[in-house]
């Protein structure tokens, strides 16, 4: 069984590669961020006070949680069209990330909220804080800490599922690697480059991660000990 | 209604006839008693006799059923009230210190008073420094809450109430989840702050101590006020419940 | 099929779902070999085969499921290798769902008690009768909720083998939007089959890790 690889057609395209990557890489920054505020939004919204915003976040999560990424991308595609706008598809492939992570994130971040002990938010009322107050000083980043390890993770799967954004034709890095493949017949070669420049990719992510980690835990940093 | 008797004039919290359930639970069955400025009221008892939810409704951190509290002023049972004009003038310490582990205790002690009544930074850390040194924690500024004893943590916790200015303060069996060689410190703070004239509160298990410090024992008993005196009381009790309970040592 | 939504179109839609729940078996039932054997591995004894297994998980974990089927798909018959959408998709989430299950395994297996692995030390087991009859029943305790819930991600990633022609639930609406063009009605439609198909299971392995009393959440891939 003699395999007959070559790499050098596929490999003469990098700067394609790069381009795919770097958009692969901005939308799933950008749902990131994004969709990183919607859930931690949507996951107090699971914990207000009024019934009809609990409901409605916990909608929102389910429907995401239990329907696939590819079926989301085409119901936003379409359903924006048929409503008459007209995006372009990487602004569809951003939106769809977004919604799709928030949902993620929601359940993620309300975990570390349910973790923090109901002593510190009554220390804070003690204190005459706002309830945004202890949100914003008291309970968010202590949650964010407990959680980040899986935080961040679905951060890294978001970026790789953003692959699925091909199918509705966003230059990412996949639908740059469909569109060499078909130019060199190296489609073996193509998609074993392309899955080394994801693995990079989400290296890259966790070690982006981390630096953030040294920002925005600066106890951490200092004791290395966890919350 | 009941008309109220004229509470006494110089009463920083008033309780007159206080009821509270938690579902069928009656815990508080007709609770009154006040607390005259630059006092010390110690409110002792059995667990389950009342004695916390009754602290904890001076803050109202419970609402009550029936009755009134009346705090600095504030009217505590009125579902109108300002909550946080309340808790800018009630300090309260609780039993698990509390302090939030991802703040240094500088930035514990200075985040109410800059969030909350907008002092300015500067101003914020010389007042944290000034509240540390009096609880003897003045080295310990830059530390974080799990680098601290219990007995630090909860006199650090202690300071972060003491720089909100309060005009009353309230302690939660402070010392309850403490080792018995750590109590000595956190008291010695409390016994200060009594020396300086600050009006308290204390739910205690410490007889003791509550003999030593306080003006006024209330001494609870199924949700009533079963005995009320001055802590001399403690030496010569005059119903039995309260003898039983000073004579088993607790 | 022509004209509008019809009983025939309903049909074909559920005989893709019929073929979702069947490929959602396959990745379970051979990822689920393939994740035992990896969990295994990578509480193994030896060293190199510690190593070689995490990095299987950390390279299948770092690629996207969609490259692993233009892989399998496209990749593979240029070097003489010829592949059916159904092998190619059965194979793409065997590898894939394999790092994934490995991952959650190796977690249950090292989140027993050390007690319990010290107290098999000492009743003088071998070390395959120590995991089988020690290790390994208390283990799968621990991961029947996240494993549950791992199988809603399989199900939606199912969806994936339509890039591949394979035609299960989404590929079958791709191919009754051609004839209807009513994009927006069929993909809600589509989306309410998949959650018809997820949620019971969603809430089954919630009720699991409540029951279990590990509130934790388990990472699942978009």
């Amino acid at each position: 069984m003699a395999l007959n690889l070559d790499f050098g057609a596929v490999l003469e395209r990098w700067p394609s590669f790069l381009d795919g990557a770097l958009l692969t890489l901005q939308l799933a920054g950008v749902a990131t961020v994004v969709g990183g505020a919607l859930g931690g939004v949507a996951a107090i919204g699971r914990r207000s006070r009024y019934p009809a915003i609990r409901r409605l976040c916990e909608v929102y999560v389910e429907a995401i949680r239990n329907t696939p990424l590819l079926v989301q991308i085409f119901l936003v595609y379409f359903g924006l069209a048929s409503l008459g706008f007209k995006f372009s598809a990487v602004t569809v492939a951003a939106l769809a990330l977004t919604i799709n992570v928030g949902a993620y994130t929601t359940e993620i971040v309300r975990a570390g909220l349910d973790a923090i002990p109901r002593g510190q938010i009554e220390a804070a009322e003690g204190l005459a804080l706002t309830r945004a107050q202890i949100y914003r000083h008291v309970v968010l980043l202590p949650a964010i800490e407990r959680v980040y390890p899986a935080l961040t993770s679905q951060f890294v799967l978001l970026m790789l599922a953003s692959s699925v954004t091909s199918q509705i034709s966003a230059e990412e890095l996949t639908a740059v690697a469909n569109y060499i493949q078909s130019d060199t017949y190296r489609a073996f070669e193509t998609y074993i480059v392309v899955a080394l420049f994801y693995v990079a990719l989400s290296f890259l992510m966790r070690g982006g991660f981390w630096a953030l980690s040294l920002v925005l835990f600066p106890r951490r940093r200092r004791l290395g000990t966890p919350l | 209604m009941h008309t109220s008797p004229p509470a006494t004039p110089d009463a920083v919290v008033t309780l007159r006839d206080v009821h509270k359930s938690f579902g069928p639970l009656k815990v508080l069955d007709g609770v009154s008693f006040e607390v005259p400025r630059g006092t010390v009221t110690a409110i002792i008892g059995r667990s389950g006799s009342g004695k916390s939810t009754a602290l904890r409704c001076i803050d109202r951190f419970e609402t009550i059923d029936r009755g009134e509290i009346r705090v600095c002023g504030h009217a505590v049972h009125d579902p109108a009230l300002d909550l946080r004009r309340l808790r800018q003038d009630v300090g309260i310490v609780f039993q698990s210190y509390n302090l939030f582990p991802h703040l240094t205790i500088e930035e514990n002690i200075t985040l109410a008073p800059t969030a909350v009544k907008g002092l300015a930074r500067a101003e914020a850390r010389a007042r944290a420094a000034e509240v540390l040194a009096k609880v003897g924690l003045g080295d310990k500024l830059q530390a974080y809450p799990e680098q601290l004893s219990g007995g630090q943590q909860q006199r650090a916790a202690i300071a972060r109430s003491l720089a909100m200015q309060p005009k009353v303060m309230l302690f939660d069996e402070v010392t309850s989840a403490l080792d018995p060689e750590l109590t000595g410190e956190v008291l010695r703070v409390i016994e200060a702050l009594a020396a300086s004239g600050m009006t308290m509160v204390m739910v205690t298990h410490e007889m003791g101590f509550a003999r030593g410090i306080a003006d006024e024992v209330v001494f609870m008993h199924r949700g009533r006020v079963h005995e009320r005196g001055p802590a001399a009381m403690l030496a010569a009790p005059t119903t039995p419940e309260l003898a039983q309970f000073v004579g088993s040592g607790l | 099929m022509n004209g509008s939504l019809n009983a025939n179109h309903l049909l074909f839609l559920a005989q893709g779902a019929l073929w979702t729940v069947g490929l959602s078996l396959i990745a379970l039932v051979g990822g689920g070999a393939l994740g035992f054997a990896i969990a295994l591995c990578r509480v193994s004894g030896l060293r190199a085969v510690r190593l070689a297994s995490g990095a299987y998980v950390q390279l299948i974990q770092g690629t996207p499921l969609l490259v692993i089927m233009f892989l399998t798909y496209f990749g593979l018959p240029p070097l003489g290798f010829s592949v059916s959408p159904l092998a190619a998709a059965g194979a793409s989430l065997t590898i894939y769902v394999g790092a994934y299950l490995g991952e959650i395994w190796r977690g249950a297996i090292q989140s027993v008690p050390r007690p319990q692995w010290e107290a098999a030390e000492g009743l003088a087991l071998s070390r395959t009768q120590r995991m089988a009859k020690v290790i390994l029943p208390q283990a799968v305790r621990i991961a029947t909720p996240p494993t549950v819930g791992f199988m809603v991600q399989i199900v939606k990633n199912t969806s994936l083998a339509s890039v591949v022609g394979f035609v299960e639930l989404a590929r079958a609406g791709q191919i009754i939007n051609n004839a209807l063009f009513e994009p927006f009605l069929i993909y809600a439609i589509i989306a309410v089959a998949y959650f018809a198909l997820c949620f019971p299971l969603s809430r089954l392995s919630q009720r699991l890790e409540r029951r279990s009393g590990r509130g934790r959440t388990t990472l699942m891939p978009a």
